[in-house]
């Protein structure tokens, strides 16, 4: 069975993002650039359910910039086989990297897509979800188990208060939630591989999809900041504290 | 202009994230309607007519209903989308899980996770972790978004009497099965819902530890146990007990870190909480930069004391 696996290029989860002071946006200039952690996630588990021999090719896909070229490459060095990038300078929303997945399903007719549940600078949470709707398939969101059983996947998905399980047709759509697994350490000898693994680039009008923005953002400002209180010396002072003044005891 | 809510509900009654969606999509402008889809879910409906603001409840019933897949929901949900401006979800694991899927149906973008309404299409939303709010404006003819539902108040249960109209109900997707959940059954408050919240971090150093010196401060207070992602990733408490961006977003009354540092992460899912205290052994702990009282002190003999003095 062939995987899709889309990858998505982001400001490092490490690196404490700066709104511009012309409330433009953040500013993404000169910061370190990674893989979004769910994707590296995504990317994990195809890579083990090839080692399981249950997946024979792993695809992996980015759309946006030239630069998704290296998270394209660390995608290889964890373990997939080639790559796909669609180049677009647009700002791409949830919708139009769904369509433009959507039309690589098409081309490639994975049995399986996976995804990160959500990228860390948007915080949509929508691609894999809509990309299921478009490409008429069954959705196994927010997993945190992946089996493949008689041909069917098998989810367990994260939801509030536990967790459930359902049995999805193949092909299906999948994503991750953090507790999958937790991905690799990328080797050197696996990084100079990937380097010689194919790279294939398209463009949105190539797939002929429109990937014209829905949604407008008029301005990006600082969330309003909590000042510090006070500290107590002893818990018998907090208490009172809770008590008289906050009143919440 | 209407908005429709779609209700989340355990076929008996209606959940509390539901009331706050409601808020939300009465400010969006117009009248609010409320979709009940369940599976003999006509409690849930009756209860969802008596929600103050809300006119109508479209009440569509079935098995294919009854775990509210996303397949089944979205194809119930597009089958009266286009009387609606507006189709708002609460931005729980069941809103995120559906909305997705119905705004691509639909052809129209989704803003997530709206934390304030400021016109008929624009609306505040978090980014990168909560460390920026984006105002964003939406082009589509139907808006679907879904809402943080501590961003807003919640719609009065009672002092409505909205009509119900029943739907007829979607066939089942062959393409998925429900094939069972686990949920963790205890006697606490929703997390979500919780007045006031005793949550822990990796200082506690193990699960038992996590449970021995928590849970009885939690009873004490009858409040709802929280954990931050250090501490879930480490195993000392369960996933869905996380507190912060990529868990679950609070804002109690009252909520105790104890032995969380604050990262940035948490931060994001608790800053809202209206008191907020920190019990930590290290001075320099970002958790002190948010904390309304800070108690530099070992959570071992600061939080058994906390107990006595309660």
């Amino acid at each position: 069975m062939k995987v899709l696996v889309s990858v998505k290029r982001v400001v490092d989860y490490n690196v404490k993002v700066r709104v511009k002071s012309d409330g433009t946006g953040v500013d993404v200039a000169n910061v370190k650039m990674s893989m979004n952690p769910f994707d590296e996630i995504a990317v994990e588990e195809a890579v083990r359910l090839k080692e399981k021999g249950v997946v024979t090719e792993i695809i992996a896909v980015s759309c946006g910039v030239t630069q998704c070229q290296e998270t394209l490459r660390t995608a290889m060095a964890i373990g997939a086989d080639r790559a796909i990038l669609v180049e677009t300078a647009v700002e791409l929303q949830p919708l139009a990297v769904a369509k433009l997945l959507k039309a690589l399903i098409d081309k490639e007719q994975p049995g399986m897509v996976i995804l990160g549940k959500q990228a860390i600078d948007d915080d949509c949470n929508q691609t894999g979800q809509m990309l299921a709707a478009l490409a008429d398939l069954p959705q196994g969101t927010f997993a945190s188990k992946v089996e493949i059983v008689d041909g069917k996947a098998l989810i367990t998905r994260e939801v509030d208060g536990g967790s459930e399980t359902v049995s999805l047709t193949l092909p299906a759509v999948i994503t991750t939630d953090l507790r999958l697994n937790e991905p690799r350490y990328v080797t050197l000898p696996n990084i100079m591989k990937a380097k010689k693994k194919p790279m294939e680039t398209l463009t949105p009008e190539a797939l002929g999809v429109d990937v014209t923005p829905r949604i407008k953002t008029l301005k990006v400002v600082e969330p309003a900041k909590r000042s510090a209180g006070i500290k107590v010396p002893d818990v018998a002072t907090l208490v009172a504290k809770l008590k008289t003044e906050a009143k919440v005891i | 202009m209407t908005a429709l809510v779609i209700a989340e509900h355990d076929n008996a009654s209606i959940k509390g994230a539901t009331f706050n969606t409601v808020t939300a999509a009465l400010q969006c402008g117009g009248d609010v309607h409320v979709l009940v889809a369940g599976s003999n879910a006509g409690a849930a409906a009756a209860a969802a007519a008596q929600i103050a603001g809300v006119s109508k409840v479209l009440h569509a019933d079935s098995d294919a209903l009854a775990h509210g897949l996303a397949e089944n929901m979205t194809a119930q949900i597009v089958a009266v989308a286009a009387s609606y401006s507006h189709l708002v979800f609460p931005a729980t694991a069941g809103g995120k899980n559906v909305a997705p899927r119905v705004a691509a149906k639909l052809d129209v973008g989704q803003v997530s996770d709206v934390t304030k309404v400021e016109s008929a299409d624009t609306f505040e939303r978090p980014i990168y972790a909560g460390n920026a709010m984006a105002t964003v404006q939406s082009l589509d003819a139907i808006k679907v978004i879904t809402v943080r539902t501590t961003g807003f108040d919640p719609a009065a249960a009672t002092g409505g009497s909205a009509v119900i109209e029943v739907l007829g109900a979607v066939a089942a997707s062959a393409q998925v099965t429900y094939m069972g959940s686990e949920i963790a059954k205890n006697d606490r408050p929703e997390l979500t819902a919780a007045k006031v919240i005793v949550a822990g971090g990796r200082a506690l150093g193990s699960a038992e530890k996590f449970n021995d010196v928590l849970t009885p401060l939690a009873d004490k207070l009858g409040a709802a146990i929280g954990a931050s992602r250090a501490a879930v990733d480490a195993g000392y408490a369960a996933n869905d007990l996380q507190v912060g961006q990529t868990g679950k977003i609070v804002a109690p009354q009252l909520y105790i870190a104890a032995g969380i540092s604050g990262a940035i992460q948490h931060l994001a899912g608790m800053k809202d909480s209206k008191v907020i205290v920190a019990i930590n052994k290290d001075p320099e702990a970002p958790i002190f930069s948010v904390a309304d009282y800070g108690l530099e002190a070992d959570l071992f003999i600061a939080v058994p004391e906390l107990l006595a003095a309660l």
